[in-house]
C-alpha cells in the first residue's frame, strides 16, 4: 500500500528554485492500476521518480508498505527498489551485449538472492520469452525487448510496478500485447502505476490520477466491466 | 555471487571493446616487463661484478705505507715498510690464516724471441691461496725458495698465451729483464676485470724480487687474511697496534701506514650497483604509472559511455559501492591481465639479455611479485576515480542519457 501525503519537490535551477510537484497527496491500495496522466511539465515524471524511490522529496511523506521512504538513505532507496519496485521504461533499458536471461536476472543478482537463473526462467516463461532466454536485445523486436524488461521487473515479485510510458515506443499490436501482460499481472494482484498521455492506454487502468503544472487535478476511478475488455 | 557476477560482466565489457582493451593493457604490460627485465639485468651484472671482485678475496686487509689521507697519492714514506713486518703479524698476531709481503713492478718478459712487457709481482708463499688464485699446472713457489732467493716464476694465464700459445711452459726458462727464471708453474685464470687483468702478471720470490730484480729493502704492501670475516674489525685494530708499535710511533703522531679493508671495498660497491638497479627500476616504474593513467583515462571514457547502463543498474537496485566495485573489478582486470603478460614478456626479455650478454640473469621471485603486485596497485589506484564517479551518479539523470 502507497500513502503520499503533502509531497513536494523542489530543483534550484541556477538561481531559481523550481517546484516541480505540490503537495500530492493520495493513497494506492495493493492490487490497484493506476494510471497518471498530464503533458510534459505536468511533474508526473518528478511523481514517478519519488514513487520509484529513485529521488528523496523536498518535503512530504510517502510510505510504502509502512516504510517510510522519505527517511531512508541511498543504499536503503536501492534495496527497496531492488526488493519491492519493478520499473518498466519507454526505451525499454536493457543492458546491450547482455542475454535476455542475465537482464532479467540483473535484480536478483543485486538482491543477492540464491538460484537467480531459474527464477530469472520462470519470470521470462511468464511473459512468454522462455524460448528467447539466450538472445540479446539487438536480436529482438520492441514488443519482446519491453516484455524482457517486465520480466525484470517482475523477477523480484515487487509490490509496486512502475511504467514511464510502456507502449511509447511500439506499434499498436506490441502496444496491445503489452498492455494485455500488465493486465493479467494486475489480476494477480500486482499493483500497478502507468504514466502516459494516451487515453487509450489510460482506458485500461482502475483509477486515473491527470496533473497539470505540478499539481493533481483529478483523481477519478474508472468504473470497470470485467467483460468489456 | 555477487561478484562472480560483477567479474563475468567486466570481462563482458572489456571483451566488447577488445582493441581499446588490448592498448589499456598494452601500457601495463610494458611497464611490468621494463621493471622485471631491468631490475634483473642490473641485479645481474652488480652479481656478475661483485662475482668477480669477491675471487680477490674478502676477508683480506692490506697495509700499505703511507699516511692514510694521502692514500692516493705517492708520498716520501713509500718505503716504511719492511719484510720482518709481515713476519711480525703472521707470528704474533691471533686469528690471522695467511700473510703475504708484496713488491711489484712492470718488467720486460722474454721467451726465445718473443717479447712481452707484464707486471712483476714479488710475494710470499700464501699469495697463490690468498689471493684465490689456483694452479694449473707445476707448483707454486715454497719456503725453500724464498729462503734462498732462488729465480723461479710462476705465470699468469694471459703470460702464458702471449709467450707460450697456451702451450705448457713449465720446466721451461725466461728471461725477466734480461735475467733467467726458471718457470715452476702457471695459474688458472680468474677472468679480467675492466681496469685490471689479474692473469697478466708473473709471481717469483719475493726476496728474489727484492735483491736480484729490484734491488731494494721494503716492501710495498702486505695482505693479511682473517680466519673469519666477523673478526676483521678486531685483526685490523691489532695490525695498527703492532704496526705502530714496530714503526716506534708515539702517541699523537699520525701513522706512517694504512690499512685497506677489500670486504669494506665490496659493500660499497655493491651498494653503489644496487642504487643503480632501484633507478633502472624507478625509470619503468614510471613506464608503469603512465600504463596506469591509460587506464584510468580510458575508464573514465567508459564510465560516460556507459551512464545509461549504470543507471539502469541502480533503478534496479544496485548501491553505489556494488557500481564502484564493478568498475574497480574492470580496472584491476586490465591492470591483473598486463601484469601477468608483462611478467612473461619481462622474463622473455631478460632471458634473452642474459644469453646475448652471457650474463646469468635471476630473475627473482621477489622482482615478479613486486612488478605484480605494483600494477594491481595501479589497477586500484588509477580506477579507483572513474569507478567512484560512476558510483556517484544520479540514477535519474543516468537514465535519462543519450
Amino acid at each position: 500500500m502507497i500513502t503520499v501525503n503533502n509531497l513536494c519537490k523542489s530543483y534550484r535551477m541556477g538561481p531559481n528554485e523550481v517546484l516541480a510537484l505540490k503537495n500530492a497527496s493520495f493513497t494506492i491500495e495493493n492490487g490497484d492500476y493506476v494510471a497518471i496522466m498530464g503533458p510534459s511539465g505536468s511533474g508526473k515524471s518528478t511523481l514517478m521518480n519519488l514513487l520509484g524511490c529513485l529521488d528523496l522529496p523536498s518535503s512530504g511523506i510517502y510510505q510504502l508498505d509502512n516504510q517510510e521512504i522519505q527517511n531512508l538513505d541511498l543504499n536503503e532507496l536501492a534495496q527497496v527498489r531492488n526488493k519491492s519496485i519493478g520499473f518498466v521504461f519507454q526505451n525499454f533499458n536493457l543492458l546491450p551485449r547482455t542475454t535476455a536471461l542475465e537482464n532479467t536476472e540483473l535484480p536478483l543478482l543485486y538482491g543477492r538472492i540464491p538460484d537467480s537463473r531459474n527464477i530469472a526462467l520462470s519470470a521470462l516463461d511468464k511473459v512468454g520469452l522462455a524460448d528467447r532466454a539466450t538472445h540479446k536485445p539487438n536480436e529482438l523486436s520492441g514488443g519482446e525487448r519491453q516484455r524482457v524488461a517486465i520480466a525484470r521487473a517482475i523477477v523480484n515479485s515487487p509490490s509496486l510496478i512502475l511504467a514511464d510510458e510502456p507502449t511509447g515506443n511500439l506499434d499498436s499490436k506490441n502496444g496491445a500485447e503489452i498492455m494485455g501482460l500488465f493486465r493479467s499481472l494486475n489480476n494477480e494482484g500486482v499493483t500497478i502505476i502507468l504514466v502516459t498521455h494516451e487515453t487509450e492506454v489510460a482506458q485500461e487502468a482502475k483509477r486515473i490520477i491527470r496533473m497539470k503544472d505540478g499539481e493533481i487535478v483529478s483523481d477519478q476511478a474508472l468504473a470497470k466491466d470485467p467483460a468489456s475488455c | 555471487m555477487l561478484i562472480w557476477g560483477l567479474f563475468k560482466m567486466a570481462l563482458r565489457a572489456l571483451w566488447a571493446n577488445k582493441m581499446r582493451t588490448f592498448l589499456t593493457t598494452l601500457g601495463i604490460i610494458i611497464g611490468v616487463a621494463s621493471v622485471i627485465s631491468m631490475i634483473s639485468i642490473g641485479e645481474a651484472s652488480r652479481e656478475k661484478t661483485l662475482d668477480t671482485i669477491s675471487k680477490f678475496g674478502t676477508n683480506i686487509i692490506t697495509v700499505r705505507p703511507g699516511e692514510k689521507k694521502t692514500r692516493h697519492v705517492a708520498t716520501d714514506k713509500v718505503d716504511t715498510l719492511v719484510l720482518e713486518d709481515a713476519e711480525a703479524i703472521a707470528t704474533q698476531i691471533s686469528g690471522v690464516t695467511g700473510v703475504a709481503a708484496q713488491v711489484q713492478r712492470g718488467a720486460q718478459l722474454k721467451f726465445r724471441n718473443k717479447n712481452v712487457s707484464s707486471t712483476v709481482r714479488g710475494t710470499g708463499k700464501d699469495y697463490d691461496w690468498l689471493a684465490n688464485y689456483q694452479i694449473n699446472h707445476g707448483r707454486y713457489f715454497g719456503e725453500s725458495e724464498i729462503r734462498s732467493s732462488r729465480k723461479v716464476a710462476v705465470l699468469g694465464a694471459t703470460v702464458v698465451k702471449n709467450l707460450f700459445e697456451e702451450k705448457n711452459p713449465v720446466g721451461e726458462t725466461i728471461k725477466i729483464d734480461g735475467n733467467n727464471y726458471l718457470v715452476l708453474g702457471t695459474m688458472v685464470a680468474k677472468g679480467s676485470l675492466r681496469w685490471f687483468d689479474p692473469d697478466d702478471q708473473i709471481f717469483i720470490p719475493i726476496t728474489t724480487a727484492q735483491k736480484r730484480l729490484f734491488g731494494i729493502d721494503h716492501i710495498q704492501s702486505i695482505d693479511v687474511q682473517a680466519e673469519k670475516i666477523d673478526d676483521i674489525k678486531r685483526v685490523i685494530a691489532d695490525v695498527e697496534v703492532l704496526m705502530r708499535k714496530r714503526h716506534r710511533i708515539r702517541e699523537g703522531k699520525e701513522d706512517d701506514f694504512y690499512v685497506q679493508n677489500s670486504a669494506e671495498w665490496l659493500t660499497g660497491w655493491g651498494d653503489a650497483a644496487k642504487s643503480f638497479t632501484y633507478l633502472l627500476g624507478g625509470i619503468s616504474a614510471i613506464s608503469l604509472m603512465v600504463g596506469g593513467i591509460g587506464i584510468m583515462n580510458i575508464m573514465l571514457v567508459s564510465v560516460t559511455e556507459r551512464t545509461r547502463e549504470i543507471g539502469i543498474r541502480m533503478a534496479v537496485g544496485a548501491k553505489r559501492n556494488e557500481i564502484r566495485q564493478q568498475f574497480l573489478i574492470e580496472s584491476i582486470l586490465i591492470s591483473f591481465l598486463g601484469g601477468t603478460v608483462g611478467v612473461v614478456f619481462g622474463i622473455a626479455i631478460s632471458k634473452m639479455v642474459s644469453s646475448m650478454g652471457g650474463w646469468d640473469t635471476a630473475v627473482s621471485l621477489n622482482t615478479i611479485l613486486l612488478a605484480f603486485g605494483f600494477s594491481v596497485v595501479i589497477g586500484v589506484f588509477f580506477g579507483f576515480y572513474p569507478a567512484n564517479k560512476a558510483s556517484k551518479m544520479n540514477p535519474i539523470e543516468a537514465l535519462r542519457y543519450e
